[in-house]
């Protein structure tokens, strides 16, 4: 009983200042990585302002591991652009080359086609079945700046537990992974898992 | 204090930041270039010129490119895309752009270039509002960094016209 008393004090004492200490740091650092998150989304006007290039799809401007900064502006789309949208019924969105536009004189509204630049035909086949033109609510973003290499941490991270397989010339998926590097207090801005 | 986990830490994060500021100092110095490109376009034949069972017209070209872009390129060039859309209004949309053709650029020895091709992609209009249509053919063309912010500009070339009968 003395020696359960004795070790329930000296934990006590001694070490939950630090422990506490060590608690509020993790929170700081998690939360600030937040903060820059949502605040890089809120200045670019997309849903995820960083990603990775996960596929072959894009070379050779585009390699796996690439980062590609995106910025969604209320300007109309144009063919040459790189996009990144979502198809319906894929979690993972695409970034391709636009390659036609058709505007509507009306509404504004606009048809569009995409296809990898390292791919030979378009993307309808990626497209949801029946499906031959994106909309501009399928697009989350244009990609503006790019950073070549920095991607592989995170797509080392992401792969291990991932158990599919992505085949080469797949269409350029992007994986969202926030990862906050606590025990160097840094946190790398680049993707956050959904 | 000066454990091996700290000293590389304190390592890594200068390394970083330092390789972070030069990305970006390269990526500024990119505009620091002034280019002046050229480029040409000339429709050498209508292959054919059909209505698909759709109601959707297609047209098939024959074109002569040559550009000349090789002020395009800094040493903080990866590659150039280079397109060729064909670009019309009509009565129901404002505006298309049909890519008839595409091309990467690797390097500045490339980029000054004659290029005989029919139209890599099909030129398809939503609809059947290609007879006698006047179009622009604009090149464009999109730089991509070794690293940092892209940036793409174009040549509007004015004056081709399709027939006004099929063929």
């Amino acid at each position: 009983m003395g020696w359960i008393g004795e070790t329930m004090d000296s934990i006590k004492s001694l070490q939950i200042r630090q422990v506490l200490t060590q608690a509020v740091s993790l929170g700081m650092i998690v939360t600030s990585a937040l903060i820059i998150w949502k605040a890089l989304m809120c200045i670019t006007g997309s849903e995820s302002p960083v990603v990775v290039v996960l596929s072959g799809s894009m070379e050779p401007g585009f390699k796996r591991g690439d980062i590609l900064f995106l910025h969604m502006s209320k300007d109309p789309i144009r063919a040459g652009e790189i996009v990144v949208f979502n198809v319906d019924g894929r979690e993972i969105p695409i970034v391709h080359r636009v390659i036609k536009v058709h505007e509507r004189q009306d509404t504004g509204e606009v048809d569009v086609l995409t296809k990898g630049d390292n791919n030979y035909g378009d993307d309808r086949l990626l497209y949801a079945h029946g499906q031959l033109w994106l909309q501009r609510h399928h697009i989350m973003g244009r990609a503006v700046g790019f950073l070549p290499y920095v991607g592989w941490v995170t797509i080392i991270m992401t792969e291990k537990p991932i158990i599919k397989i992505l085949i080469e010339r797949e269409p350029l998926q992007i994986a969202r992974v926030l990862s906050v590097d606590v025990e160097t207090f840094r946190a790398d801005c680049n993707i956050m898992s959904s | 204090m000066h454990s091996f986990g700290y000293r590389a830490n304190a390592l890594i994060t200068l390394g970083v930041t330092v390789l972070a500021l030069m990305c970006a100092m390269a990526s500024l110095s990119d505009n620091l270039n002034s280019p002046t490109p050229s480029a040409q376009v000339q429709v050498l034949n209508v292959n054919w010129f059909q209505k698909q069972r759709n109601g959707n017209e297609e047209v098939s070209l024959t074109l002569n490119i040559s550009a000349d872009l090789q002020s395009m390129f800094t040493w903080n060039t990866k590659q150039v895309f280079v397109f060729l859309a064909a670009e019309y209004e009509t009565p129901k949309n404002s505006l298309n752009q049909v890519s008839l053709w595409d091309g990467i650029i690797p390097s500045k020895e490339h980029a000054k270039f004659l290029i005989h091709t029919t139209n890599k992609y099909r030129f398809i209009d939503q609809g059947s509002n290609l007879q006698g249509k006047e179009f622009n053919l604009t090149l464009h063309w999109h730089v991509m960094p070794k690293t940092g912010k892209m940036f793409a500009d174009k040549i509007v070339m004015t004056g081709y016209r399709l027939p006004e009968e099929y063929r």
